[in-house]
């Protein structure tokens, strides 16, 4: 959006990022030396046990909290002028729709607030809606929806001002598998078409391997980066994909690379 | 169907009540039943009122009343006058509540935003209803006839707006705290991603959010501010009003029990045409209140 955005700059680049809550019971190390590099266009997903600060980390990309240490850039720049610029769009576990607005006037919510003009705003939500397949519900009120539909609002949402870095924090985590499965393909599909970065948080080792060109695996207390697995499976992503060989591979993979903090997770039940 | 049934029990509601006070006056004691009497008058404590027609007319003696004319004569029937007085302190209601919303939502918008506002006044908001309002009312009258005496017109009824606004600003004030912080985290996190500033989040979000915690505030403030310009006619003695009217005639009672009835009737009529104008307003309102649980 803003001209400072240098498309040669990683999306995201962490260097020794570490993030601490104070709380009353003490300090809650969340994550702890975090050296991560999305390229522009890249899709990258984050998948460990739940508290090892997969959330926490998206947090601090979006600048919805500062890290505590270490460095972190967005397209070359501090995350909070990221965040000033509309260099990414976000998507959550719960769709967050503003349930008095329409699909349409949900999904121009952003662009509203940074004066678009009516038109200009017209046009692209329209351009959006298609994009995610609910030209026909714009007028529908988000409590008219199923669940995947207002997640595709809340990703249409996310996309209104054409970011090139998209944050999704289990956005399809809430969904029965279908529809989870669906809207799987459909990412992948606008992913290409808007050839915007992904970081996607997910703890589904399918849906990470499916999704992803790399997975970062993580690991809680403290929570940190403990794998990388590469997939290589290029940008055509169809159900045939889910069947093949190559992909039970990357799950095992996965799995494995999860093995250790598995047992960790059982501890902490 | 849930309008019907509302209607329905709406109506059954008042039936009962007129059921129950034609049953007690046909059962009960001509003179009541007072116990620790001594035989002299006034002495005892009266545990059952009377239900001589001086006491409890009937039901339909009061609405009767209410066609003939005021006070013999040629004056017109008792209802024209209780209507332009009804009117009349609807209007002095009505002034007194807008401005205790603005004042209200002023309050809440100050203490939402600042924390640091919300310790230092909320308690002082609290204790300012402890405070009768005939204790206050003739301070505010005494005010306001030195404006007017010191050249700025201050007409009494302005008087009594205020003091009914003393009332309503409190369930607004409220309210408004309560609605402004009422959206969901995701969606405060959300308005931060757009970098919206202070003024576009209250206007996008916090506003249309607080809407479902702000109709029952209105409607309370639209009971307070038509109970407080009653009780202010009537401390400080304006005329006009139906609060005056509803004295005037009580002090009749005794020549003609029905009348008072007429102005009383007239009170609650108010109540409810106060309250259905929040009712509308919730109508209109009705995008904003989507997802709010029915209650
Ligand atoms: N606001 C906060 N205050 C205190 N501790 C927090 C806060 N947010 C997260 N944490 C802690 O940080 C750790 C990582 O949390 P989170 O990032 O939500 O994990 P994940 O998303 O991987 O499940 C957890 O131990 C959690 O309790
Ligand atoms: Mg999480």
């Amino acid at each position: 959006m803003s001209p400072a955005t240098t498309t040669s700059a990683a999306a995201v680049r962490a260097t020794g990022v570490g993030k601490v809550f104070p709380t009353k019971a003490g300090e809650v190390v969340a994550l702890t030396g975090v050296e991560l590099e999305v390229r522009a266009g890249e899709f990258v997903s984050l998948i460990g046990p739940s508290g090892c600060g997969k959330s926490t980390l998206l947090r601090l990309i979006a600048d919805l909290d500062p890290a505590s240490s270490g460095e972190l850039s967005i397209f070359g720049k501090p995350a909070a002028q990221a965040r000033v610029d509309q260099d990414y769009g976000i998507a959550f576990q719960q769709a967050g729709l503003l349930p008095w607005r329409t699909v349409a006037s949900n999904i121009g919510l952003p662009l509203e607030l940074h004066k678009v003009g009516r038109a200009e705003r017209t046009a692209r939500v329209a351009e959006l809606a298609e994009l995610v397949g609910l030209t026909e519900f714009v007028d529908r009120y988000p409590d008219q929806l199923s669940g995947g539909m207002q997640q595709r609002v809340a990703i249409a949402r996310a996309l209104a001002s054409r970011p090139k870095l998209l944050l999704m924090d289990e956005p399809f985590g809430a969904l029965d598998e279908m529809t989870r499965e669906y809207l799987q393909s459909e990412l992948t599909r606008i992913a290409a078409e808007t050839e915007a970065a992904v970081v996607f948080v997910t703890h589904s080792i399918p849906e990470a391997v499916f999704l992803s060109d790399r997975v970062v695996v993580m690991s809680p207390r403290p929570g940190r980066i403990t794998d990388v697995i590469t997939t290589d499976f290029g940008h055509d992503r169809d159900d045939a994909l889910r069947e093949s060989p190559e992909y039970f591979e990357r799950v095992t993979a996965v799995r494995e690379a999860l093995h250790g903090v598995k047992v960790e997770r059982a501890n902490e039940r | 169907m849930r309008r019907g049934a509302a209607a329905l029990w709406g109506t059954l509601g008042v039936l009962a009540v007129i059921l129950l006070w034609e049953a007690y006056k046909f059962l009960g004691p001509a003179e009541g039943v007072v116990v620790g009497a001594d035989g002299s008058t006034g002495s005892g404590v009266m545990i059952l009122p009377r239900t001589n027609d001086r006491a409890m007319p009937h039901v339909w003696d009061m609405v009767a009343r209410l066609f003939q004319s005021t006070s013999g004569g040629d004056t017109p029937p008792l209802i024209v006058p209780v209507v332009t007085a009804a009117l009349t302190t609807l209007g002095i209601a009505a002034v007194g509540w807008l401005i205790g919303v603005l004042v209200g939502t002023l309050f809440g918008l100050m203490m939402q935003r600042w924390k640091l506002v919300e310790w230092g006044i909320l308690p002082w908001i609290v204790v300012s209803q402890t405070v009768p309002l005939i204790a206050f009312a003739p301070v505010v009258n005494s005010l306001g006839l030195q404006i007017d005496r010191g050249g700025f017109p201050w007409p009494q009824w302005l008087s009594v707006a205020v003091i009914s606004s003393y009332l309503a600003f409190f369930p607004v004030a409220v309210g408004v705290l309560r609605g402004l912080d009422a959206p969901d985290r995701i969606h405060e996190d959300l308005m931060r991603t757009y970098a919206a500033g202070y003024w576009q989040t209250l206007l996008h979000l916090r506003l249309p959010a607080a809407v479902p915690h702000l109709l029952p505030a209105l409607r309370l403030a639209a009971a307070n501010a038509v109970v407080g310009a009653v009780v202010a006619e009537v401390s400080i003695g304006m005329r006009g009003g139906i609060g005056r009217m509803l004295i005037q005639l009580a002090g009749q009672a005794s020549s003609d029990p029905a009348a008072p009835w007429g102005p009383t009737f007239g009170t609650i009529a108010l109540g409810l045409v106060a309250a259905g104008s929040v009712a509308l307003l919730g109508l209109a309102l009705k995008n904003y209140r989507r997802g709010e649980a029915t209650a």
